[in-house]
């Protein structure tokens, strides 16, 4: 285990150091000066072009330019938003809420995803596994933005269930309808997840030796099925943690929920390039990080994938 | 002096003189191949037809929008008609800036069509070549490829796209599209490597070798083609996924200019307006999300006819 916990760390490492280069290339080799787009349209003073370069480091070369950038991010010096705030207060302030609604959004997508796959696949082919393939397909297709919109225009201004908007008062309660919208864009694909693992569970020995041996149903399938078709939900948690990422911005953007992706969104549409590079460096430092956690969860869970030499 | 053998006595089997039965090749037996098999399959499923009836109108839409309205682009907005209900010609009514909602949808198909055609084929040559280099050649190729390949794999395609389309100044739907299919590529040629990894086993490949083709020779020809079909599947998923792609960054303001007439657009103007005049948002959204519906429906079937595990699962 130990080894292979180093290994997987071991191969995380160049994954990094490759991903933050690639943004950075991105960001600050790209055509164009990114000194002028802060200033937009004006022309700034040359002096301050100077500072700026000099604060950025624009006068060294490339890969003198992202150590200073990389070994910000070791110490958690993400850089400095439009409005002289660092980043990592920024993050501190807003970490909480979006933490609030991303727990709120997978515990209801995976509780729906879990009863919902499993009686699908025990009803495989009937009506009711039918309905709910048809209603998850729409839900994969349905852009999170579209979704968003629906709920607000039907379950808050028409239906008046929910305000339209989140804004100061964003405590667990207030949080309900940005959480079911970004629940709804993670349930279709951990629904049809549970269902299809449960499909493959149920034709295993182990349950028909459970089964033969005489125990129940309301035995074998929460133990011996349920348990194990939610290995593949935990391996899945890297890619919803992507889907999060931006969904929690759209989201959070439409019902101004004050969280890390609403900064984000906002930084993006006022076109505040640093600011986005920071908030894009976390979110990948953030995913990278996951990412590890969940294969180190899934070697735990099952120890097959510890002993496949790669 | 005998050999010791000599004088066990063998055991003879007699020769048995009823006829074996042999597998025999039928030849009036229908053909059967992978392709041939999924399109059986596909052809029985309603589904299959009514999702492809509306790929098909899209891309009609897409390539002659003139003959789907009369409204010539970017044209006849008058302020009079800001957020007005549908009146005769203009069926779904207008828009804030007052331009008709129904033929901004019929001219925006076109771009959605092209950002997500260029962006798809991006994707899946550059997954191709990757993967199947990697796949086939192995070793420390596989390890430098595969390796960049988990590098573009941890940054989500939307979020890299995010940030190249905030620093670049140009935004038309070639540079969109180069966005997203540049960092979209990453599962298309994990998908690769596995299927090529896979068919590089079969009794083919080794004969290939065998009567002297080239390494090369041998992966173009014959390991690339047996191992196309999970990729055709991920490219029709993909395309559903980069006209998504390209909707959220247009409605981000990241995405294609303001003056191009795309429905990620023409959604993110109507936000403003949802309370007053809702059906200019529900109109392109309504496109938007039936197109991205015939796409992956197509692609899911493609992928349950060529892939008999999926099939078992039904």
């Amino acid at each position: 285990m130990a080894f292979y916990i180093l290994r997987r760390i071991l191969q995380a490492i160049p994954v990094f150091f490759g991903a933050t280069l690639l943004i950075y290339f991105m960001v600050f080799a790209m055509p164009g000066d990114p000194i002028a787009a802060l200033f937009g349209d004006r022309t700034p003073n040359p002096a301050l072009i100077e500072q700026l370069r000099a604060q950025y480091h624009l006068d060294q070369p490339f890969i003198v330019q992202y150590f200073y950038y990389i070994t910000g991010i070791f110490r958690l010096d993400f850089g400095v938003s439009f409005s002289g705030q660092p980043v990592i207060e920024t993050l501190g302030r807003t970490f909480p809420i979006t933490l609030r609604l991303a727990v709120m959004a997978v515990a209801i997508a995976f509780v729906l995803a879990i009863v919902i796959g499993l009686f699908s696949a025990l009803g495989k082919g009937g009506i009711f596994d039918n309905v709910m393939l048809v209603i998850a397909l729409i839900f994969v297709a349905l852009p999170i933005f579209v979704l968003a919109f629906l709920a607000q225009y039907f379950l808050a201004v028409q239906l008046g269930w929910f305000r339209p908007t989140v804004g100061a008062q964003n405590d667990w309660g207030d949080l309900w309808l940005p959480a079911i919208v970004l629940g709804f864009s993670v349930y279709a694909t951990s629904m049809r997840l549970t269902r299809s693992s449960t499909i493959d569970t149920l034709n295993q020995d182990w349950v028909r030796t459970a089964y033969s041996k005489g125990l129940p149903r309301e035995r074998v399938i929460p133990v011996h099925v349920l348990r194990n078709s939610l290995i593949p939900m935990i391996t899945d948690l890297g890619t919803v943690f992507g889907v999060l990422m931006v969904g929690a911005t759209v989201t959070e953007g439409i019902f101004n929920v004050p969280g890390v992706g609403n900064t984000l969104y906002q930084a993006i549409i006022r076109g505040e390039n640093p600011t986005v590079v920071s908030f894009v460096t976390v979110f990948v430092v953030v995913y990278v990080f996951i990412n590890i956690v969940v294969d180190l969860i899934y070697g735990l869970l099952d120890p097959r994938i510890r002993y496949v030499s790669s | 002096m005998s050999r010791p053998d000599a004088q066990v006595p063998h055991y003879v089997a007699p020769i048995d003189t009823t006829s074996v039965p042999v597998d025999v090749v039928r030849i009036d037996a229908k053909r059967s191949n992978l392709w041939l098999d999924a399109w059986r399959d596909l052809r029985a499923r309603p589904m299959f037809w009514v999702s492809a009836a509306f790929v098909l109108l899209v891309v009609v839409v897409s390539v002659w929008p003139g003959l789907f309205t009369n409204v010539a682009p970017n044209n006849d907005c008058q302020l009079a008609n800001s957020n007005g209900g549908p009146a005769s010609g203009h069926p779904l009514g207008f828009t804030r800036q007052g331009c008709d909602v129904y033929s901004r949808i019929v001219w925006g198909t076109r771009t959605s069509v092209i950002v997500g055609l260029l962006a798809t084929i991006i994707s899946t040559v550059v997954g191709i070549v990757m993967g199947a280099f990697a796949g086939f050649y192995g070793g420390w190729l596989d390890s430098l490829l595969s390796r960049i390949g988990d590098i573009f794999f941890t940054i989500p395609y939307i979020i890299a796209a995010i940030v190249v389309m905030s620093v670049i100044p140009v935004r038309n739907e070639v540079v969109l599209a180069l966005a997203i299919g540049a960092f979209a590529w990453a599962s298309t040629a994990r998908i690769m490597r596995a299927e090529v990894l896979r068919v590089k086993q079969s009794d083919f490949v080794m004969g290939a070798e065998a009567i002297g083709l080239s390494r090369f020779r041998t992966m173009l020809s014959h390991v690339l083609p047996n191992a196309m079909a999970p990729v055709i599947v991920v490219a029709t998923l993909s395309l559903a996924g980069a006209i998504v792609a390209e909707s959220v960054l247009s409605f981000l303001g990241v995405g294609l200019g303001g003056s191009i007439m795309s429905w990620g657009n023409d959604i993110s103007q109507a936000q403003t307006s949802i309370r007053t005049a809702p059906m200019a948002l529900f109109w392109p959204s309504l496109a938007l999300t039936l197109t991205v519906l015939a796409f992956i429906t197509l692609g899911e079937l493609l992928r349950d006819a060529v892939d008999p595990k999926a099939r078992a699962q039904r």
